[in-house]
């Protein structure tokens, strides 16, 4: 069944007017399928992140639906929504380094949170501790404050917390930003070993590092302005990618056996549209190479082999 | 754990040495001369008992040596609990006068500053959730906290005790009756705690609620609570997690708020005639009262250092980051 989103919007109100960080998002992901979702900041990652789970105060559901395993999320309603969080959806915040109350423990933090939820903490316990023990977190930790733990432990101490209920859909929003290289990796691989032993069912991996994603994703979805720009398995869309945003932030990655000092890495030169007042027709056009007249008009997104679907006229 | 305290009680023992040479150097900067009031007091014309007067006096206040040995003179009868005899009130010993006088001091002043902190904090964390109070409240805590104690207490003074004559407007209890632990004393005595009480506790209250308003819409953005709410957890639990944390600087806040408040207090005893410390710095001053004003100001020292130190062990107490910080072993 797994997640299906159908034209969302979300719009953001500023005293400037509505910012359309998402306008009109499609896509699905199947059970057990990991979704890489990549794009430069300001595409509207998190914004998509958070709607699936809880819309900070300035966020507005403005039109679409979004489907988890056949019922339909109510995301635009805070109270109702409440009893999908946590054992139907869940995330791995991005600040999961100061995601626990600094002033308790943190096994008391999570006895407070389950009782919020009317569960029992005895009933659970036993699990908590297995999954502490597959995380190579030793017990005691339930014992201290955050404030005791280093950063790599902190983040796997959410990471056993946010997923205790087995939810459906796993958010993990930038989780590897604030860490270094060789924990980004078992982060990474901790989260695809949960999918594995079925904790979560299946995950949205946000990150602007797609050469991590590539490595732990099956799908890779890339975003640009508030859109979809292309969806496909991780291999084809790092391989034979086919919207030329994509083609960019593909080859603006650095290559092994490559010396940069004889070749300046390329970028992609200007930068995404005001979503406040956003352009007509392929929000790209201005950054984009190949654009000509028939990308003021607004390119579908086009299934051009199975599972791969690009919005572009070019593609 | 060990070490913290050895270091703050140093600081402390610093500051009180500090304090109380500053106190006995004070009175001996004003201007006047205490003797010349006494003497003038017992009106004797031949200036050969003036003499003698004047030499009886200056030798029994211990004026006749040089400053250096007054100071140390002063310090030696202070180790033995005696602060000297007041000019005021002549012959009356001071820890007489400021043992009389604290309790109504006291009285005041801990009922004011835990009652305002505590509903202060109670309040103000429950302005923060509901806009209507918020805009209000909020101007109204400005309002009160920007309010001179002294001020406020001649407003009550005035609106309430002279103009709708609700309550007394001065003194600790009617002169009618004579202290004792009857129903008819104790009436009086609470009938004229209320104005003063109620001055200092309103200018206090605004300043708790504004400053309890503020911590609590940072700590109810934080991450943390942000992560509980976006699995789902009540309301109830976040908002106690977040008056928890935004308690502890506010406890801070007691600490560094203490020696202003006790200064109001003093403006305000004054304003009401309270028979307190405040009242009695008043008559201290006015007289050029050396011995009395040393002893009042380090009966303030002392109640402020000893408040300060009970609030540095509470907090060590309810924090657990300073906690471990102190004790420095990590899992």
């Amino acid at each position: 069944m797994g997640l299906r989103v159908n034209d969302l919007k979300v719009y953001y109100q500023t005293l400037r007017g509505e910012v359309k960080a998402l306008d009109g998002v499609t896509f699905a992901v199947g059970d057990g399928e990991i979704l890489g979702l990549a794009g430069e900041s300001g595409c509207g990652k998190t914004t998509l992140g958070k709607s699936l789970i809880r819309m900070d105060g300035r966020m507005r559901h403005t039109g679409g639906t979004v489907e988890l395993d056949g019922a339909e999320l109510p995301i635009g309603d805070d109270r109702r929504m409440n009893r999908f969080r946590f054992s139907e959806v869940s995330i791995i915040p991005q600040y999961a380094m100061s995601a626990m109350n600094p002033t308790r423990k943190i096994g008391k933090m999570v006895a407070d949170l389950l009782e919020s939820r009317g569960l029992r903490y005895r009933n659970l316990a036993g699990e908590l501790e297995r999954r502490l023990d597959l995380v190579e977190l030793p017990r005691e930790v339930l014992g201290s404050y955050p404030l005791e733990l280093s950063g790599g432990m902190k983040q796997r101490m959410v990471m056993v917390i946010s997923t205790l209920l087995d939810p459906s859909l796993l958010i993990a929003d930038e989780i590897t930003s604030a860490l270094d290289v060789s924990t980004q990796k078992a982060v990474a691989r901790t989260l695809v070993g949960f999918r594995d032993r079925g904790f979560v069912r299946s995950v949205i991996f946000i990150t602007h590092d797609i050469s991590l994603t590539y490595q732990i994703a099956d799908t890779i979805m890339v975003m640009y302005a508030g859109k979809v720009a292309e969806k496909a398995r991780a291999d084809v869309i790092v391989n034979a990618p086919r919207h030329p945003y994509t083609k960019l932030l593909i080859s603006s990655l650095p290559e092994v056996g490559v010396r940069y000092a004889d070749r300046k890495l390329a970028g992609i030169p200007g930068s995404p549209p005001s979503l406040l007042d956003p352009p007509t027709g392929c929000r790209f056009r201005d950054r984009c190479p190949l654009a000509h007249d028939k990308c003021a008009e607004e390119p579908p997104a086009v299934e051009v082999e199975p599972d791969h679907f690009v919005a572009c006229w070019k593609a | 754990m060990r070490q913290y305290f050895g270091r703050k009680a140093l600081i402390y023992a610093l500051t009180f040495f500090v304090a109380v040479t500053i106190n006995w150097m004070i009175p001996r900067f004003m201007p006047g001369d205490p003797i010349q009031g006494l003497v003038a007091r017992a009106q004797v014309a031949d200036p050969a008992s003036v003499d003698a007067m004047r030499a009886h006096y200056t030798n029994l206040f211990g004026l006749d040596v040089p400053w250096w040995q007054q100071y140390v003179n002063f310090w030696a009868a202070l180790l033995r609990g005696d602060m000297g005899i007041s000019i005021w009130a002549f012959p009356t010993p001071v820890t007489d006068l400021i043992i009389r006088a604290v309790p109504y001091t006291l009285g005041l002043l801990i009922p004011a500053i835990l009652l305002s902190w505590w509903a202060g904090n109670r309040f103000g964390a429950f302005a923060a959730r509901r806009k209507w109070l918020d805009n209000t409240v909020l101007p109204i805590g400005y309002l009160l906290t920007a309010t001179p104690y002294m001020w406020l207490a001649l407003l009550l003074a005035w609106t309430l005790a002279i103009l709708a004559g609700i309550f007394p407007v001065s003194h600790a209890y009617s002169f009618a009756v004579q202290p004792s632990w009857s129903w008819e004393f104790l009436g009086s005595l609470a009938v004229h705690w209320v104005l003063p009480f109620s001055s200092l506790f309103l200018v206090m209250f605004g300043g708790w609620a504004i400053g309890m308003r503020n911590l609590i819409i940072y700590e109810l953005e934080s991450d943390y609570a942000n992560y509980l709410q976006a699995l789902g957890a009540r309301s109830r639990l976040v908002r106690g997690y977040a008056f928890r944390n935004a308690v502890l600087p506010q406890i801070t806040g007691l600490a560094l708020q203490l020696g202003t408040i006790v200064a109001g207090a003093l403006v305000t005893e004054i304003v009401f005639s309270y028979p307190g410390i405040g009242h009695l710095i008043l008559q201290a001053i006015n007289n050029q009262d050396f011995f009395l004003l040393q002893g009042a100001f380090l009966f303030i020292v002392l109640g402020v250092l000893v408040a300060n130190f009970i609030i540095d062990v509470v907090y060590t107490l309810v924090d657990p980051r300073t906690r471990i910080r102190m004790q420095g072993n990590a899992v």
